[in-house]
């Protein structure tokens, strides 16, 4: 019996989370980039930004950006900047904002939007390169978003 | 050659995890016979790129080594199935490809200058569609599969025979206007991660995503065998496989706007050497 309970207290937690989620379409970006408030309306977790950042199937953040602190994980790639320090000279509401669309910041760049649903062209089914069916999802929940944010901001030279 | 030495030694000195880098000065002479142009001056129409380089030049030192001989490389094994092919009637009128053209070698130079404008078609045709042009009206024979293997070996064979030829692709004239959609659709982006041809290969050449470290996505040395998946791999297949990799939807083989993008790209590498079938990870 208290093993259910805990389990529909959970369900009721993670809808009550996920229906506070700003939608994609719904984030509001500053003129500089910034987005203001946290996309998921929970603190994030520096730990799982961690694994979100070096994982192929996530972020995979050092496929573009080489991290002094993620060593050993391999192949850091060098499309953009180093982000050492980063935590130091971006705030949390540029960090959020470059994440969840780094065109508003940085004009005409490489790097993808992590959380953005809509204005694609040929969007694909994941990497099966069939059409994608139905609605995108964002490559990361609005609480992942948050996860890595928090990491970076560990990153203080 | 600035965007190579950032990513070689700035990354190298840091990360000793990086993949291995290749010696990027190296020079390609194959058999110790065929000098292969694997770098030279851009043409005009790509006069941003400064200097065009086969993808060659930026395998490692092992990758590159099997290209230097035809007994290591394994691209040359369907060279010699192409070869068998190549002498076998087939179809209705009971032609071979050698019944109308004598040996593989009379078709020296005919890789260098495809996609081509075809008059009597009123279409840029690429080789693919050319072999399938002789074998269906002048073979009574069956199309083969746009990327099937008969077709990539058959390829394979063509530009084996014009080695060391430099690339010559036509962009104006009747073939302009699909030279000008190849253009279009290499900078357009692509896909949920909404990266263009010219995001990897023109602006991030010389660096590395991830393990990957980016050429100029130059098709010089098509059909390639690939280490990764054992087997020769045609232009168009790789077109797709790059637009796969956006998160975006791909074309079918032997559609308008890959056979535009094929001559698009084949015209950046105006200069260098026709070297298939090439070498690559
Ligand atoms: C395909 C390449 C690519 C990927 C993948 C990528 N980025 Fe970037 N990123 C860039 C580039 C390039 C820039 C520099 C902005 C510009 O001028 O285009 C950048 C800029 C940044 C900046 C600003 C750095 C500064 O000095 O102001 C941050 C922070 C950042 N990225 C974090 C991330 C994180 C976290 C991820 C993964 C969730 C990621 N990036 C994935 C290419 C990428
Ligand atoms: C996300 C980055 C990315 C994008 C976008 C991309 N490619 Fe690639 N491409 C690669 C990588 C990585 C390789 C393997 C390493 C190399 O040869 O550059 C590759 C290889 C190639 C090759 C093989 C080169 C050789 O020497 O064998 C060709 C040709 C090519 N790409 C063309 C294209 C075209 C055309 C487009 C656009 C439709 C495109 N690529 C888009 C990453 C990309």
């Amino acid at each position: 019996m208290k093993r259910i309970i805990t389990a529909s207290a959970f369900t009721v937690a993670a809808t009550l989370a996920f229906a506070e989620d700003v939608a994609p379409d719904n984030v509001v970006f500053s003129e500089y980039g910034e987005v203001e408030a946290s996309l998921s309306g929970q603190a994030g977790d520096p730990a799982a930004g961690l694994q979100i950042m070096v994982s192929r199937g996530k972020g995979n953040c050092i496929a573009c950006h080489q991290v002094t602190a993620l060593q050993e994980y391999p192949f850091h790639g060098d499309v953009g900047p180093i982000l050492d320090g980063v935590g130091g000279y971006r705030t949390a509401e540029e960090l959020r904002g470059i994440l969840a669309n780094p065109k508003m910041t940085f004009e005409g760049t490489i790097m993808p939007a992590f959380y953005r649903t809509s204005g694609f062209n040929r969007p694909g089914n994941a990497f099966t390169g069939k059409a994608a069916e139905g609605e995108l999802a964002p490559l990361l929940t609005a609480q992942e978003i948050e996860d890595v944010v928090a990491y970076l901001q560990t990153l203080q030279d | 050659m600035k965007l190579l030495f950032r990513g070689g030694v700035v990354a190298g000195a840091l990360f000793a995890a990086l993949a291995a880098q290749a010696d990027e000065e190296a020079n390609l002479v194959i058999n110790g016979d065929i000098e292969i142009t694997v770098r030279t001056d851009a043409p005009e129409h790509v006069a941003q790129l400064g200097t065009i380089y086969s993808g060659w030049v930026f395998r490692s030192d092992e990758t590159q080594s099997l290209q230097m001989d035809d007994f290591e490389n394994p691209g040359m094994i369907f060279v010699d199935d192409a070869i068998d092919a190549w002498n076998t009637v087939d179809g209705t009128a009971g032609n071979s490809c050698a019944a109308c053209h004598g040996e593989p070698e009379s078709l020296a130079g005919v890789r260098a200058v495809y996609p081509k404008w075809n008059d009597e078609a009123e279409e840029v045709r690429t080789i693919a569609m050319q072999v399938n042009g002789c074998r269906t009206e002048r073979m009574g024979a069956e199309a083969w599969k746009y990327d099937g293997k008969e077709m990539i070996n058959m390829e394979a064979l063509i530009a084996s025979v014009s080695r060391g030829m430099p690339v010559d692709v036509a962009i104006d004239g009747p073939a302009q206007s699909m030279w000008e959609l190849g253009r279009e659709i290499y900078y357009t982006r692509f896909g949920q991660l909404d990266l263009s041809c010219a995001n990897c290969h023109e602006d991030n050449y010389g660096n590395n995503i991830r393990s990957d470290h980016l050429s100029q996505g130059q098709i010089n040395g098509f059909p390639t065998y690939r280490l990764k998946n054992a087997q020769l791999n045609g232009v168009q297949s790789r077109f797709r496989g790059c637009i796969r990799d956006t998160r975006g939807e791909t074309y079918g083989v032997g559609v308008e706007e890959l056979i535009a993008l094929e001559l698009y790209v084949a015209s950046r590498g105006n200069g260098l050497s026709v070297e298939g079938p090439s070498v690559r990870n």
